[in-house]
């Protein structure tokens, strides 16, 4: 039913309230300066407990996540999130991270056995876990390569190569990290053109971030060659870890001559995604890196804990303290539970859904490459563009089936793309829902492309006007009137 | 052995069948050879659920969580009503991601948009994104802002803000080719004769932090008309809870608030996650980093939410965007909103009062025991700094044999503070802890 939930600022009444608090029961004290005061209290909620419980009852009523059903969102991996998990991280929440280290030794622990699994699970030698998600580790790792070649001397190297089919934070990330991007055309095959590479890969060259498999869902076959010709230009080798769901266990980016990788910790171990976060982008590195990494190293001797913040070479911090701690604990409680086969098999069903998927779907949606796929498979919704149906009308139409849409319009190398990522958590039961779902849309559109224009139709609201709201910005409820 | 792949023996062969397989090792064929893992992963095998939790139970037996804790320095523990972390976790909102698809997500959506509102309230600001990593992150994204609006490249970042921060701020500007030039500080503030002097033509932007990390109170006004004066924007990192009572940065002159919200509501986590706010004024809210949400209609007048400014960002602008932000905090900020729901105008201000009074009340209580002595006669929120008469780190031992972790030792920050603690008190200790911590130290100082 379609019903407008008011907004928190519309419930309650002035006095009225959730928390009280005691009395300070110590002597009053003189207030701050009165410049330094608040003339008028915030205009914060005014409303008792239940009505509180009841708003975010009903907003969350209204959310679609991975707990609500399926959503195959391409390049984010929704898996299920395991609740486990959660009471695992909860056992340090009210550990402060500048108490004395021999008070911490369980949380240093753990952060140092996570460290150790990931380079067993990426083939790098040395980790931080610092990074707060992808992007940032992005930037972290963008921050070692300059640190590097500083230190070699090759101050002229200002080009970070980035091939068009990459996720947009890599070249932002270069960007923010001071890089000139140089954005390479991928062949026909949808992977990396070693020609067009090796006419990219200059003296000016830092590096090249890429993602094995890239966002095609294809695995670049030729990523040795790939390093060779970054390496042999001077350059280093960054790896978008984003899409690590699809070879864990198989192969792993320090054996395919990566320097630096970042992990999806809320993708790939199973972290939940928050409404878009906190996440987690520890970063790896080969060995001839690790001094860049930032402070404070977390080390281990004797079985005994502790922070050395005396890495010379550091290019410092990238966030305050040791990274998104409790995030983290999720994914080492990931890893214990799986372990080295669980671990595998996890990735061997997520390529095994992303290509059941795709099997059920390449007669009626094109698919963006020929052959199997990884962990996720990009199709084209352009067969039905004849009925003037588009790739974000599928996308609403989903809705309506009670199924999050694809990742659309990305990669922005295929036309109308529509990014599937099952994830290995997923029924055959769902897949086939999904795929029936999908094929059903794709009949509707030759008999009915109206009423998919006008999706979705079950949902609270119809399609919002994305224009409007960019052109005149509602960013906050109305503020109070100001008084006299 | 602990796995959640669903799928049983026959479903896997059927699939197989499916897609024209007949063993699983065939979908990684085009996977060469020579870069194949050979052998299983260097990890241990699996555990149930009941080996995992005792391994991590065995853990976190080792840290200790049981104390009166009176450390801040950046990380705070307060109270929390039960109610806040429950709503906040709710299955809807934990695993779902950002809200690409509006319809779907109108719940989400709209707990942003209110989370918004509340940081504008709180800072008194036009506009707030919907966050960032956390503080720190947010003064570098601050710094960027102030580049681009000012063409300028040096940002003037006093040696009151939090010392964490302003290695993350070099660290930013290092690879942004810009330049962190600190000011020196009097009396335990920033020195505003110093800040009026190196405000050049160059700079782009001034930060401070209200309360400092030392506990003090800025004239932030002040910092404001001298930053303004040289043409640069006054960025200010203020503590949500001392907004309660304090005034709003943007009613001081702040061009952008910043700061990190893990004390609205959310645990200590050993650090993390919080969440950065950032807020702005009207200028300058299309140079604002990462996910905004933005209030609209549908086709029916009816209302509804969606993610807006979007040509700001890394998935439509790439290597043009404001920033390369795509993952944020958003759980943490949901929290902090229920939270701030919880607490309303007045629980908030009662919370920012406890803190002060109670502070004030153990400064008063340490000055009068022999031997402790004021770092600076500076007005305080609260945290203070004072010289202790023993070694702060044999004193946070001998307070940690009675169940209490003292103060920050602010040595660690640098050798000319040797001695010196800052503590912290938030309405979560109250004043039987605040007693027998100077007991405590009474009893040291003999």
């Amino acid at each position: 039913m379609k019903r407008d939930v008011r907004l928190i600022f519309e419930r309650g009444a002035p006095g009225r309230r959730t928390a009280a608090l005691p009395n300070s029961g110590v002597p009053g004290c003189e207030p701050p300066p009165a410049r330094m005061l608040r003339r008028r209290p915030p205009a914060l909620p005014e409303v008792a407990e239940v009505e509180l419980v009841r708003h975010y009852t009903a907003l969350a009523r209204r959310s679609h996540g991975v707990d609500d059903g399926f959503y195959p969102l391409g390049s984010c991996t929704m898996k299920y999130s395991p609740r486990r998990n959660e009471r695992a991280a909860e056992m340090f929440s009210g550990l402060h991270p500048l108490q004395d280290e021999r008070t911490a030794q369980g949380a240093l622990e753990a952060l140092w056995r996570l460290e150790r699994s990931l380079c067993a699970l990426t083939g790098m030698d040395a980790f931080t876990l610092q990074p707060a998600a992808g992007a940032h580790g992005e930037l972290l790792g963008l921050m070692l390569m300059r640190a590097w070649h500083a230190h070699n001397g090759e101050t002229g190297r200002n080009v970070v190569i980035v091939p068009d089919s990459a996720h947009g934070t890599n070249p932002a990330s270069a960007a923010m990290a001071g890089y000139r991007v140089r954005e390479i055309k991928s062949g026909d095959d949808g992977r990396v053109d070693l020609g067009a590479l090796r006419q990219a890969a200059g003296d000016d060259v830092a590096g090249m971030m890429l993602t094995n498999p890239n966002t095609l869902g294809l695995f670049e076959t030729d990523i040795l060659g790939i390093a060779d010709v970054v390496h042999g230009a001077g350059g280093l080798m960054y790896c978008d870890g984003a899409n690590l769901n699809a070879v864990m266990g198989i192969a792993r980016p320090g054996d395919m001559g990566f320097d630096i990788v970042h992990v999806n910790v809320h993708k790939t171990l199973s972290a939940p995604h928050g409404g878009g976060g906190p996440g987690a982008g520890p970063v790896g590195v080969k060995r001839f890196l690790e001094p860049y990494l930032p402070v404070p190293a977390v080390r281990e001797a004797g079985g005994v804990f502790s922070l050395d913040y005396g890495r010379e070479r550091s290019v410092g911090r990238v966030k305050a303290f040791y990274g998104n701690f409790a995030v983290l604990v999720k994914a080492l409680a990931y890893i214990l539970t799986l372990g080295a086969d669980g671990l595998k098999e996890a990735s061997e069903h997520a390529v095994l859904n992303a290509n059941y998927v795709l099997n059920g779907l390449k007669d009626v949606y094109r698919p963006a490459a020929e052959g199997p796929c990884m962990h996720e498979c990009v199709l084209s919704a352009d067969p039905l563009a004849p009925f003037g149906v588009r790739a974000l009308d599928v996308a609403k139409a989903l809705i309506d089936e009670g199924v999050h849409p694809p990742t659309i319009y990305f990669p922005l190398i295929v036309k109308e793309a529509l990014m599937i990522e099952p994830t290995e958590t997923e029924t055959k039961e769902t897949l086939d829902a999904f795929i029936e779902a999908m094929r059903g849309i794709a009949k509707q559109a030759r008999d009915d492309p109206e009423s998919l224009r006008s999706a979705p139709h079950t949902a609270p609201v119809g399609r919002l006007d994305e224009t409007g709201a960019a052109r005149k910005p509602v960013l906050r409820a109305q503020p109070p009137e100001e008084e006299g | 052995m602990g796995g959640y792949v669903p799928a049983a023996r026959r479903e896997i062969q059927e699939m197989l069948g499916a897609v024209g397989l007949s063993d699983v090792n065939e979908l990684f064929a085009e996977i060469p050879e020579e870069i194949r893992l050979q052998g299983p992963l260097g990890l241990p095998a699996g555990m149930t659920e009941a080996e995992m939790l005792a391994e991590m139970r065995r853990m976190a037996g080792n840290t200790r969580q049981d104390c009166a804790v009176f450390l801040g320095a950046g990380a705070y523990r307060r109270f929390v009503p039960a109610c806040v972390p429950d709503l906040a976790n709710q299955g809807a909102f934990l695993t779902a991601y950002t809200p690409y698809q509006p319809e779907m997500s109108q719940g989400l959506l709209q707990a942003m948009f209110e989370y918004q509102t509340m940081i504008c309230e709180l800072t008194g600001m036009d506009a707030a994104n919907a966050s960032v990593y956390d503080g720190a992150t947010a003064a570098a994204e601050a710094m960027l802002m102030a580049r681009a609006a000012t063409g300028r490249s040096t940002i003037l970042v006093s040696r009151a803000v939090n010392p964490q921060t302003a290695v993350v701020l070099e660290a930013y500007a290092d690879a942004a080719g810009m330049r962190v030039v600190p000011v020196s500080m009097y009396g335990g503030r920033t020195h505003l004769k110093k800040l009026f002097e190196a405000a050049g033509e160059d700079v782009c932007a001034v930060l401070l932090q209200q309360p400092n990390f030392f506990g003090c109170l800025e004239e932030v006004h002040e910092a404001g008309r001298i930053a303004h004066a040289a043409g640069a924007l006054l960025v200010v990192s203020a503590g949500p809870v001392s907004l309660g009572m304090l005034a709003a940065p943007g009613a001081l002159g702040a061009d952008i608030a910043v700061g990190d919200a893990q004390e609205l509501g959310s645990d200590l986590n050993f650090g993390g996650p919080g969440a950065g706010y950032m807020a702005a004024k009207q200028e300058y809210l299309r140079r604002l980093p990462g996910r905004i949400v933005g209030q609209t209609k549908d086709g029916d007048g009816r209302r509804g939410f969606v993610l807006t400014l979007q040509a700001r960002e890394q998935h439509i602008r790439r290597e043009k965007a404001s920033s390369n932000i795509c993952s944020n905090e958003a759980h943490t900020a949901l929290t902090a909103a229920v939270y701030l729901a919880a607490m309303g105008p007045e629980g908030l201000y009662e919370a920012a009062k406890l803190s002060h009074d109670r502070a004030h009340y153990l400064h008063g209580r340490i000055l009068e025991i022999g031997g402790f002595m004021d770092l600076w006669p500076t007005p305080f929120f609260n945290e203070f700094a004072v010289r202790a008469p023993v070694n702060p780190g044999l004193m946070n031992e001998r307070l940690l044999k009675k169940g209490i972790i003292g103060g920050y030792d602010l040595g660690r920050v640098d050798e000319k503070y040797e001695n010196a603690v800052l503590f912290c008190v938030t309405e979560a200790n109250d004043r039987a802890q605040i007693d027998a911590l100077v007991r405590e130290l009474e009893a040291m100082a003999k």
